[in-house]
């Protein structure tokens, strides 16, 4: 492909994305009216690719919304109806009332926030002595400890089930909270972040005379917050969408935890289509809440855990 | 000058570090080293009553599994799932970071955010969406495809279309994670290097090829692994949407050891399925590094 100016930007998405220059002076400006055209064309052809990605994404989520606020029945009509003839909050109230779905909502979010609390305090505390301390050993247990990283959680499941099953702990929120309450994924974000708090800050605190769980909460912590946001909306989104584990280890209904519910209603309820659409906005709504609200930190987390870890 | 001796900061650090390394050691490998020894026995119901009952069967239970023709087929279909599945999502994530990446495209972050929403949704919940949507007469996908004339596929209960069924549902639900860290690596290229390509005479497609990929190399195998060691723990989609079925055509690795361990209680046999996955998994990481180690 032979081009007369090779300044003109095509537009081409390989090209690198630099925030001043966009939305700026067009890179082909007054050099004639092929190479505005040529903007143009690969302007429409970019937004017509980014707003049918747009649309895929956004579809499914949008039908299951609509669904859920149809009629009995009409979800299952030909053609499709995409929105409700009119619109019911019967199913969302179905839910509630005949099956019981406050009480897994209830089970959710304790131990979503649980196990957000809990992780949050003892993954920065490891990560913060892995990355600040020095101590015979470190750097031994810093090796085993990422050897996990490639251990898949399943090869643990059978006997981790025998275990709990000892503890007396199978059909209980602690079944389900003590195994998310320390993550070497989490360690490792809160080491790398920690790396970067100044060693003179540590040691100006400790001649002070702090002892060393007061430098952690009054230095370290405050510190460290950024990451800390970003761990906790992780560790919430993962411990709520969590399925397999609650699913073994939680064999009772009233310990349920949303998706297990879910995926239980949805063998006995299969034909309720609009039942089942209500149930999946109730489990997607909270997550979906929190990371429309703090996006911020929850995106910076996947940079920082691929990025740098 | 320093206030207190080193040997009081490593009891300190020990002491931060107790809870975490032993939940950790607890909760964590010492099941999986038991799940090694699990797997050389026969543990099963009776077991779980009297564990007294249990004897050593050597490798009675891998040799079980070689000449387990559900098993192979399981096998199959992850890595169907995985090594589909896995560089579908991958070309779709990273022509996806490309789009946003266009130096003509505004409102990107806004388009991120909409991209990124399949991905922080509830597994379980969008499962069950998708199973209505792959519905053959009511749902959205046929009648769409009927538009372009291609006549009603009962996805999810035709053996040839389950698993393309779920790779395509994956796709959708996962790219948007890789796409933000495509995003990330390739905001990392200097644009100098496009310049001098394209004084060179690059065109887009040789910039692409020369200067974006190569340079993508860490973030691509960084990708390349999550997500295959993602893919090969396929569950909860064939367990919500189809049961492993139909014909056992989307029963995976881990669905199977599932069964044969929470729902026969085999777990000395499901034991054996898991160390396989494991072995698996780890070869696939290896070979993926390997792979990068001989581009470079």
């Amino acid at each position: 492909m032979s081009r007369t100016n090779p300044r003109v930007s095509t537009g081409t998405a390989t090209e690198h994305y630099r925030p001043g220059a966009v939305g700026g002076p067009a890179a082909g400006f007054g050099r004639g009216d092929s190479a505005l055209t040529r903007r143009r064309i690969s302007q429409v052809v970019l937004y017509t690719l980014l707003i049918i990605g747009a649309l895929i994404a956004l579809v499914p989520m949008l039908w299951m919304l609509s669904a859920s606020l149809m009629p009995t029945g009409e979800a299952s009509t030909y053609p499709p109806h995409f929105f409700p003839s009119h619109v019911t909050f019967a199913h969302y109230g179905e839910l509630f009332t005949r099956l019981n779905l406050g009480r897994y909502l209830f089970n959710s979010a304790l131990i979503s926030f649980s196990v957000t609390a809990i992780s949050l305090v003892i993954n920065s505390m490891a990560g913060y002595a892995f990355a600040k301390l020095r101590f015979r050993g470190r750097d031994r247990a810093f090796r085993i400890l990422s050897l996990g990283l490639v251990l898949p959680v399943q090869v643990a499941m059978l006997p981790l089930f025998l275990l709990m099953k000892n503890m007396h702990l199978i059909n209980t929120y602690w079944g389900v909270i003590i195994p998310g309450m320390a993550s070497i994924f989490g360690i490792f974000l809160i080491r790398q972040y920690a790396l970067s708090i100044p060693d003179d800050m540590l040691d100006a605190a400790r001649i002070d005379g702090a002892s060393e769980l007061r430098i952690y909460w009054s230095v370290v912590v405050p510190g460290i917050l950024p990451i800390l946001a970003t761990l906790a909306i992780w560790t919430f989104l993962a411990t709520w969408n969590d399925f397999m584990w609650p699913l073994i280890v939680l064999s009772d209904e009233v310990h349920y935890t949303l998706p297990v519910a879910l995926a239980n209603l949805s063998g006995e309820h299969v034909q309720d289509t609009e039942l089942m659409m209500a149930g999946s906005v109730l489990t997607v709504i909270p997550v979906l809440a929190v990371f429309l609200f703090l996006q911020r930190y929850y995106i910076q987390g996947v940079m920082a855990g691929s990025v740098k870890g | 000058m320093r206030s207190r001796m080193p040997s009081d900061v490593g009891k300190a650090a020990w002491l931060f570090l107790a809870p975490a390394l032993l939940l950790i050691f607890i909760f964590f490998f010492l099941p999986v080293l038991a799940s090694l020894v699990l797997s050389v026995t026969d543990f099963d119901i009776y077991a779980i009553a009297s564990p007294a009952t249990t004897r050593f069967v050597g490798l009675a239970n891998y040799i079980k599994l070689l000449h387990d023709p559900e098993f192979w087929t399981a096998l199959k279909n992850t890595f169907y799932f995985a090594i589909v599945g896995g560089p579908l999502t991958i070309a779709v994530s990273l022509g996806a970071a490309l789009l946003l990446n266009a130096r003509l495209v505004r409102f990107k972050s806004f388009f991120r955010t909409i991209y990124f929403t399949p991905f922080v949704t509830t597994l379980v919940a969008v499962a069950i969406v998708w199973r209505y949507l792959y519905h053959t007469r009511y749902g959205l996908l046929n009648y769409a495809l009927g538009h372009i004339g291609i006549g009603p596929i009962d996805w999810l209960g035709n053996p040839h279309w389950a698993m393309p069924a779920i790779i395509f549902m994956s796709v959708w639900k996962n790219f948007g994670y890789n796409m933000l860290i495509f995003i990330a690596g390739l905001q990392a290229i200097p644009q100098d290097l496009y310049d001098a390509a394209e004084i060179d005479g690059a065109g887009p497609m040789g910039r692409f090829f020369n200067v974006t990929l190569p340079l993508l190399g860490p973030t691509l195998l960084f990708v390349g692994v999550i997500t295959m060691i993602g893919y090969f723990q396929l569950f909860s989609e064939p367990y919500v949407m189809t049961q492993g079925g139909p014909l056992r055509s989307t029963t995976s690795v881990v669905l199977m050891m599932y069964e044969e361990g929470f729902r026969w209680w085999r777990m000395g046999y499901a034991a054996a399925i898991a160390f396989v996955l494991f072995v698996v998994i780890l070869v696939a990481t290896l070979l993926q590094f390997r792979l990068q180690k001989d581009r470079t």
